[in-house]
């Protein structure tokens, strides 16, 4: 898919465990991600989105079981120890978390925040520390920048906390930057902004972006790829574009037609039947049988594998909706 | 079809912020914050009525105010005729049955020690609705008008998943059969395609049901899908107001615009001309003299930063609240 | 519509209930063990006790532990375990009596200052701080010096101090459930306040109440055995923990059994009750 892939992911899989059940939250999830390029990551809450985020940063391996590989610029992560990931977390893959509010901490001032992640992953002194802090938060479009390096948390307000994170998270110029809902708890005025710094920031610094989300308008506004995720697998990835105007996964298509666009105002709209699955209790085949309206008998007992349909298109589904000459482009 | 039921007249409602010790040392005055500033609107039969506007506008408390969870500091809401803060209605508890609300939380709207039974035979006796040997029939009516299967009354709110925990919470208020429902960001916290199934089922009930809808959210596309007429509130005061497929495709206000620009389009084609607003919302503890949208307005004038303006009705689209719409929408 | 297949969600697992739940704590299981035994001491204490616990025996004063006497005996001969065992009616009593007024005061002033807030709760927040100014036990000595000493008076001086513990606990707690939209909507569906306060709020409020009671009642017994020991409680020659260790003071040195035995009473029962409490405060938690 990419040229020259900084990141690549393999058959990710990471488990739970619940009492004695195993809870399989991630299966094998593959992607890469080429320098300045920007993955979405969608599904329904509870598909595994933020764990395949914590499981490629090994976060997820503290409390769970991480199997597959993950390749950061040719060395693989999932065999790092913990002091020798701590060298690339922060410095060359920086993380958002979903919740702005509480990743960053009330007690301290957010320039000490700032400057605190510049002292652990840059040689810089004290004075360039300062100045760089400063100058982030410039970047990120925090006005008066230089005065505001000694106020609190809770003296910002929610959109300017996000910036304040991203500034962190960008503070040691990383290669790769994960963000997982960076915009949810956000208006649609401020997550336009917030968006438009991300992609500015990835294309001025060719940082890889991997963005999770579950509004569709955002991966088509912000995104080149994206994967979109059922019940821990991906279901269907490809370029933006393809996925997006002509879905080959009954899933993708059924959250495409449940969001109320060129509709009839106060009709009836689509919703995907049923609920998702439990992962205590997934089906034997495809994890969407039970919800998909073209299933077959097949689907039932085997479980489609995600297969290239298209150049740079990958779809899991034995019966795919049919393409048409755009997904030639 | 166009009877009003509710009329809400120059809504005004500030929270005091508690002062700090320091505050009170140094005789600072005591502030407030102004969530609402003068809202006037009429809700008219069967109709559903979206509210759009940033967090913190004041969407909720003009919904809490409705349903008097928040007296309001000055002005009136009529409904029926009659002033439902007055001390006669105050006393009467038929108004609670006839204007019903639904949150945002779908975990913390439920108690979580009753089952949905107990949940919905409680709004049943309270209110007189049926005689005690009709509840248990009706609330099976109820389960089934919201789609949730019989064994549900057995169940506590914790064995639901969200989209099942709204439905209950709808069923709870169409217990009491009320005219009007206030629904406050009910599909917020949904996934869009069980968002999709309530906002269906409200949607047929309204038919039904024959209700009013004040619909508060701040997805403009669902907001666009479900309303007949649209307010765009702006800290705290209604900037827009008028038929939906008008105001959307065709904004007048300039911060309707603005907002109304920064939804992200599904197609990645359209990357649209969002038109990138300065700032953010102003603190509600000072709103700005003037138009409360003139520290971020392109086309901000000295009479925004003095006058008021009032909204008034502009040929051929809603009313608006700006000194310039006529010349803003003429290039438009 | 389309969806038709409406399912709960829940595990393939059915959820373990509470009683299975308690089943694997162990030290909720000790303590329910302890409470247990304590209360069967307490309601049959003549069962289990070899001995008349007032039986004088001139005879036999001050004996070291023996197989006769497996506590030892005290000054006048009277039976030290057959004592200390006719204790756990008092010192279980005083568990009970102590404190179930001040629950039930506190609980419902608790929850209505917190539901009312206004001029209530700051009356209220006044005679909290009042109160809590001083040491509890200076306070319930103070106010069983007007009463006068006994059994009865040291309850109502626990009880008239104890309350404010139990009640701005409550408040707190019922402040915090309003802050749940289900509180709202009570108010929204029209519903008395005292069907929302009682109903709804309370039930969802009182588990940490309920898990302060458990270590409350095991301050009771050691307040009231002090108390007992101060000659301001119970009064001799009942058989009471803090009496029979006042007791056994003057001969601590010669016939230490007579002070130890009781106080390692106390000890066990505080033990039990505190290991109820812990157990209750994830037990009692609501689901989901
Ligand atoms: N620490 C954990 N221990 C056990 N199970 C977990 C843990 N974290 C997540 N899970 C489970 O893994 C699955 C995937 O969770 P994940 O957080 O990745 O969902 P998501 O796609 O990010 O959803 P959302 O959109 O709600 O954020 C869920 O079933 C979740 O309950
Ligand atoms: N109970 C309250 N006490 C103090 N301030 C409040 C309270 N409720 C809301 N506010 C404030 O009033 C303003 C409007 O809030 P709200 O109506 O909840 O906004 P919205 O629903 O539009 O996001 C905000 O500034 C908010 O902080
Ligand atoms: S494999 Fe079958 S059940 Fe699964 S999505 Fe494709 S058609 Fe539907
Ligand atoms: S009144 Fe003036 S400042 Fe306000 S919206 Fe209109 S043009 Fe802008
Ligand atoms: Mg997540
Ligand atoms: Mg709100």
């Amino acid at each position: 898919m990419t040229d020259h892939p900084i990141l690549e992911v393999e058959n990710l899989c990471t488990t739970f465990s619940r009492g004695d059940t195993a809870l399989p939250a991630v299966r094998d999830v593959s992607f890469s991600l080429g320098k300045g390029q920007v993955q979405g990551l969608v599904g329904e809450s509870g598909s595994g989105k933020s764990v395949t985020l914590r499981s490629i940063l090994g976060l997820a391996r503290h409390y769970g079981e991480v199997r597959g590989s993950v390749r950061w610029q040719g060395q693989e992560l999932t065999t790092m120890t913990e002091r020798q990931l701590r060298k690339i977390r922060g410095r060359e893959i920086a993380m958002i978390f979903q919740e702005p509010m509480t990743s960053l901490n009330p007690l301290l001032t957010v320039g000490t925040q700032l400057t605190e992640t510049l002292k652990a992953h840059t040689d810089l002194g004290r004075k360039a520390r300062r100045d760089r802090a400063i100058e982030m938060l410039d970047h990120v479009g925090i006005p008066a920048a230089a005065s505001r390096l000694g106020e609190y948390p809770h003296q910002f307000s929610g959109g300017m906390r996000q910036r304040v994170m991203i500034a962190i998270a960008l503070a040691a110029s990383p290669k790769l930057l994960l963000a997982d809902e960076p915009t949810t708890a956000l208006d649609v005025t401020i997550q336009a902004q917030i968006l438009d710094l991300i992609l500015k920031l990835a294309d001025e610094m060719s940082m890889g972006v991997v963005l999770v989300t579950h509004d569709l308008g955002v991966v088509a506004q912000t995104c080149d790829t994206v994967a979109v995720m059922y019940a821990g697998r991906v279901v269907e990835q490809g370029y933006v574009r393809q996925v997006l105007r002509t879905p080959r996964h009954p899933y993708t298509e059924g959250l495409m037609r449940s969001v109320p666009q060129d509709v009839p105002p106060r009709t009836q709209l689509y919703s995907v039947p049923g609920t998702p699955p439990s992962l205590f209790s997934l089906p034997d085949g495809c994890a969407f049988a039970p919800r998909c309206q073209a299933a077959s008998e097949a689907c039932g007992s085997a479980r489609p594998m995600l297969q290239d349909i298209a150049p740079g298109r990958q779809t899991a589904c034995f019966h795919p909706l049919p393409a048409t000459q755009d997904d030639a482009a | 079809m166009t009877q009003t039921v509710m009329k809400i007249e120059d809504l005004h409602l500030s929270f005091p912020v508690s002062r700090t010790l320091l505050d009170v040392v140094q005789r600072k005055p005591g502030k407030s914050v102004n969530a609402l500033n003068g809202v006037s609107l009429e809700l008219k039969q069967g109709e559903t009525l979206g509210v759009v506007g940033e967090s913190g506008c004041g969407k909720s408390t003009l919904a809490r105010c409705i349903v008097r969870l928040y007296p309001p500091t000055s002005g009136q809401i009529h409904f029926d005729d009659q002033d439902i803060f007055g001390a006669q209605a105050r006393k009467d508890r038929t108004y609670n049955r006839r204007v019903q609300m639904m949150f945002q939380d779908p975990y913390s709207s439920l108690n979580p020690r009753m089952t949905t039974g107990d949940i919905l035979a409680e709004a049943l006796r309270v209110h007189e609705m049926r005689p005690e040997a009709e509840i248990a029939p009706r609330i099976a009516e109820l389960l089934d008008l919201v789609r949730l299967p019989q064994d549900a009354a057995e169940k506590l709110p914790h064995e639901f998943s969200g989209g099942q925990r709204q439905r209950i919470a709808i069923a709870r208020a169409l217990a009491v059969e009320p005219e009007v429902l206030i629904a406050d960001e009910l599909v917020s916290a949904l996934d869009v395609s069980v968002q999709a199934q309530v906002v269906n089922l409200l949607l047929e009930l309204q038919e039904r049901l024959h209700l009013t809808i004040l619909f508060v959210a701040h997805d403009l596309r669902l907001v666009r899908h479900v309303s007949n007429r649209v307010a765009v509130i702006y800290l705290g005061r209604i900037v827009e107001i008028g038929d939906s497929e008008t105001l959307f495709s065709a904004p007048s206000h300039p911060y309707s615009q603005a907002l109304l620009s920064a939804a992200p389009s599904l197609d990645p084609d359209d990357k649209g001309a969002a038109i990138q607003l300065e700032g953010e919302l102003p603190s509600p503890l000072n709103v700005p003299p003037g138009c409360p949208f003139h520290v971020r307005c392109r086309h901000v004038t000295d009479q925004c930063r003095k006058v008021i303006p009032e909204l008034r009705a502009l040929e051929g689209r809603g009313e608006v609240a700006c000194h310039h719409a006529e010349e803003i929408n003429q290039h438009a | 519509m389309t969806d038709s297949t409406v399912t709960t969600v829940k595990a393939s697992k059915v959820a373990p209930s509470r009683v299975q739940l308690a089943l694997r704590k162990p030290g909720f299981m000790i303590g329910v063990i302890i409470i247990g035994f304590s209360t069967l001491l307490a309601v049959f204490p003549s069962f289990f006790a070899p001995y008349d616990p007032n039986f004088i025996d001139y005879l036999a004063v001050r004996q070291a532990p023996s197989w006769a006497h497996p506590f030892g005996t005290d000054m006048l001969g009277r039976d030290a375990l057959s004592r200390v065992i006719h204790a756990y009616s008092v010192n279980m009593q005083m568990a009970v009596l102590a404190t179930v007024f001040a629950l039930t005061i506190g609980v419902v002033v608790g929850a209505l200052v917190g539901y009312y807030r206004g001029v209530a709760d700051m009356i209220f927040g006044r005679v909290v701080d009042a109160i809590i100014t001083f040491p509890f036990l200076v306070l319930v000595i103070a106010v069983v010096a007007v009463l006068g000493p006994g059994l009865i008076n040291m309850y109502i001086a626990i009880t008239v101090v104890g309350w404010v513990y139990y009640a701005r606990l409550m408040r707190a707690e019922v402040i915090a459930q309003m802050g749940n939209d289900y509180a709202s909507a009570g108010i929204v569906m029209g519903y008395s306040d005292r069907r929302i306060i009682f109903r709804h709020l309370l039930p969802n409020a009182i588990t940490p109440v309920i898990v302060y009671w458990m270590t409350d009642m095991a301050l009771a017994i050691l307040l009231g055995s002090s108390l007992g020991y101060l000659g301001l409680g119970a009064q001799p020659p009942q058989a009471e923990w803090g009496v029979l260790i006042a007791e056994g003071r003057n001969f601590i040195t010669t016939a230490w059994w007579l002070s130890l035995m009781p106080g390692i009473a106390i000890v066990i029962t505080g033990l039990g009750f505190s290991l109820i409490g812990d157990g209750l405060a994830d037990l009692l938690r609501p689901r989901g």
